[in-house]
């Protein structure tokens, strides 16, 4: 101990250095993360500057030739396309999932619990049964169809499978409970009686909402729009099987560059920028949250 | 005298219990009154009601004459203090007290100048940037009534506001709290279970027992005219005994108690009762060694002593076998010493016995 800071002892744990146990307990996290993220994403850094051969073989050979057909017009039209997809997805979500989460949230704590399980029980069933039923109920002779069809409300079946709009219907079918989740995670934790001060200094149900739930309620917000933004964007089964292959997205792109076109640099390419406009999108969004 | 808020025949039922049963209720403006009771008596809910958090199954609510039972709590001109203060986390110290203003549309200039003058009143000065984590239980206290009382109320409602502080600043807190509501002129309603808070601060006390009043009165009838056995014992210590009466006189009467004991009291005997409860506050027990003038005195030996800080508690037994529990000041500091196992003298003034109902 030196003379003059020897009053405080070492009491504050947070800032202790982790020992060997510690380090232990770590182990695995970190080899997980070494095995199944950074060595892969390190082999397809070096891969998105290679070239390939005829036959689809990797040849080592550096360029950036990748990158400057990344900003291709076709590919990226096709970037803009995604985003606005997973933009109009994640609105969506937000605008059905707050609700729901906000009910669940403040319901009693006995139907709770169950309500929670109705948003989990999808998840019991593959991911596939669940599109294709997605498919089946909005194709031309499928029961949506026949519905509006017998209300008379339509006079011919709506081409809604294999458009655009079928996309963003699985997107937010498929990714709604991620919205819900965390949403509902922070709604739980808000306490009444703020709600209650804001009513009770005048404020009125919008102003109690927009300035204290919301406000209350954002780092659910935020991660519900990361956890459903993020991968809307890179989705290629959903729109695969409900666009048809006729609304292609980034992730169907990057997909094809590994599968049929055997250009595994270019999908490389394709997939590290993504990488990088997630990281700087996170970033941007870290930063803001922190000023706020 | 002005009418502030009247209570009329108030309800309230919650899926089958009732917590506020047909209450009766009228607030004077610019009183300081006290809804006093243990908990689940139904003093929160009945206050609940007053701010529009509740709204009564049955009867009506006025505010200055104006019905007001199914306003919401927003179109009421009445602000709470929260149990749990209810400051907004991810708000300022300033934006918690500028929020009610804001809400009510009060201009720039006309906001900074009330806030200014509230977060002054609450000697806050300084602290206006820091957040609610950052500010201790009695600093998010008086945010919590500056944040309230910049809205200018007609009545403040206060709920069990001083619960979570230590003893020390609770008794600070209440003599401020006090001198604001004179200040002020606001009415103030608070809700309390703690009886020193509310015979200190009010000036009428409402005593609560299972959703009824059970009686409204100042500090002192309160504590010295008590109505009930709830009352008696709830609001401090209290030796409830059967009596019958054995003779009774034009403002006088005489009742024996158990053993005995024939005492003299100066109390308005309930009308033809044969049988009745008296309640003796045990610091009104005089113990002397020798007899003095006058009646109602009495021989006992002291059973027990039990040190209490500033006074000791005695218990006492008569010669017929009557036990009474009596307060005296501290041994070191008492006139006459007397010990566990003296036989002494005890009197009791006729003002001192009072008739109380079962409750």
């Amino acid at each position: 101990m030196t003379p003059g800071t020897g009053q405080l002892p070492e009491i504050q744990g947070a800032q202790r250095r982790p020992g060997l146990r510690g380090w232990l307990l770590f182990a695995p996290l970190m080899l997980w993360l070494f095995a199944f993220v950074i060595a892969p994403t390190a082999i397809m850094f070096v891969y998105s500057f290679c070239q390939r051969d005829e036959l689809g073989q990797v040849v080592f050979e550096f360029s950036l030739s990748n990158y400057t057909r990344v900003f291709d017009k076709t590919y990226l039209k096709i970037f803009t396309n995604s985003i606005q997809y997973a933009a109009i997805t994640t609105v969506i979500c937000l605008l059905v999932g707050y609700p729901v989460a906000y009910f669940i949230g403040r319901a009693s704590e006995q139907i709770r619990n169950k309500l929670l399980m109705l948003v989990m029980i999808p998840f019991w069933t593959s991911f596939l049964i669940r599109t294709y039923a997605w498919m089946s109920i909005l194709k031309a002779e499928g029961p949506l169809n026949g519905m509006l069809l017998y209300m008379q409300l339509i006079a011919a079946p709506l081409d809604i499978l294999y458009t655009p709009a079928a996309v963003v219907i699985g997107l937010v079918y498929s990714y709604l409970p991620f919205m819900i989740l965390p949403i509902y995670g922070s709604v739980e934790k808000l306490d009444n009686a703020l709600i209650e001060a804001a009513f009770d200094l005048g404020a009125g149900p919008v102003s109690a909402f927009s300035h204290v739930i919301v406000p209350l309620t954002r780092p659910g917000i935020f991660a519900g729009v990361l956890l459903v933004f993020i991968p809307a964007i890179g989705m290629f089964a959903i729109t695969d099987l409900m666009g048809g292959g006729r609304v292609p997205m980034i992730g169907n792109v990057i997909q094809n560059q590994f599968g049929q076109a055997r250009d595994w640099p270019f999908g490389a390419a394709l997939g590290m920028t993504m990488l990088l406009l997630f990281a700087a999108c996170f970033a941007l969004s870290m930063r803001k949250s922190d000023a706020a | 005298m002005d009418v502030m808020v009247e209570l009329k025949r108030v309800t309230k039922r919650f899926s089958g219990t009732t917590a506020v049963n047909e209450v009766d209720l009228t607030i004077r403006a610019g009183e300081f009154i006290t809804l006093l009771g243990p908990s689940g008596c139904g003093k929160t809910t009945l206050l609940r009601m007053i701010s529009g958090f509740e709204t009564p199954s049955e009867g009506t609510v006025l505010l200055e004459g104006k019905d007001v039972t199914y306003e919401p709590p927003y179109r009421r001109d009445v602000n709470q203090v929260f149990q749990s203060y209810a400051l907004f986390p991810h708000m300022t110290v300033q934006e918690n007290i500028a929020f009610g203003l804001k809400m009510k549309k009060v201009g720039r200039a006309e906001m900074d100048e009330r806030v200014r003058s509230a977060i002054a009143m609450v000697s806050l000065a300084g602290m206006e940037a820091r957040k609610p984590t950052q500010l201790s239980g009695g600093q998010r206290q008086r945010v919590a009534l500056a944040r309230a009382i910049v809205c200018r109320p007609k009545v403040l409602l206060l709920d069990e506001p001083l619960s979570a502080l230590d003893a020390k600043l609770r008794h600070s807190m209440q003599v401020e709290l006090k001198q604001l509501q004179k200040k002020l002129g606001i009415t103030f309603v608070f809700v309390t279970h703690d009886q020193e808070e509310a015979l200190t601060m009010s000036d009428r006390i409402a005593v609560i027992n299972k959703g009824k009043i059970e009686q409204l009165g100042d500090a002192d009838a309160i504590y010295h005219r008590p109505k009930t056995t709830f009352v008696a014992n709830f609001i401090g210590q209290a030796n409830i005994l059967h009596a019958s009466v054995v003779a009774r006189e034009a403002r006088q009467a005489r009742v024996e108690l158990e053993g005995g004991l024939t005492l003299t009291t100066s109390e308005e005997l309930p009308e033809g009762a044969e049988r009745v409860l008296v309640s003796i506050r045990p610091e009104k027990v005089w113990i002397e060694k020798e007899r003095g003038e006058g009646d109602n005195w009495f021989e006992a030996t002291i059973e027990d002593e039990l040190f209490q800080g500033p006074t000791d508690q005695l218990r006492l037994k008569t010669d017929g076998g009557l036990t009474l529990s009596a307060l005296v000041a501290n041994e070191s500091s008492r006139r006459t010493p007397v010990h566990a196992g003296d036989r002494v003298w005890c009197h009791l003034h006729h003002d001192d016995i009072v008739f109380v109902h079962e409750d």
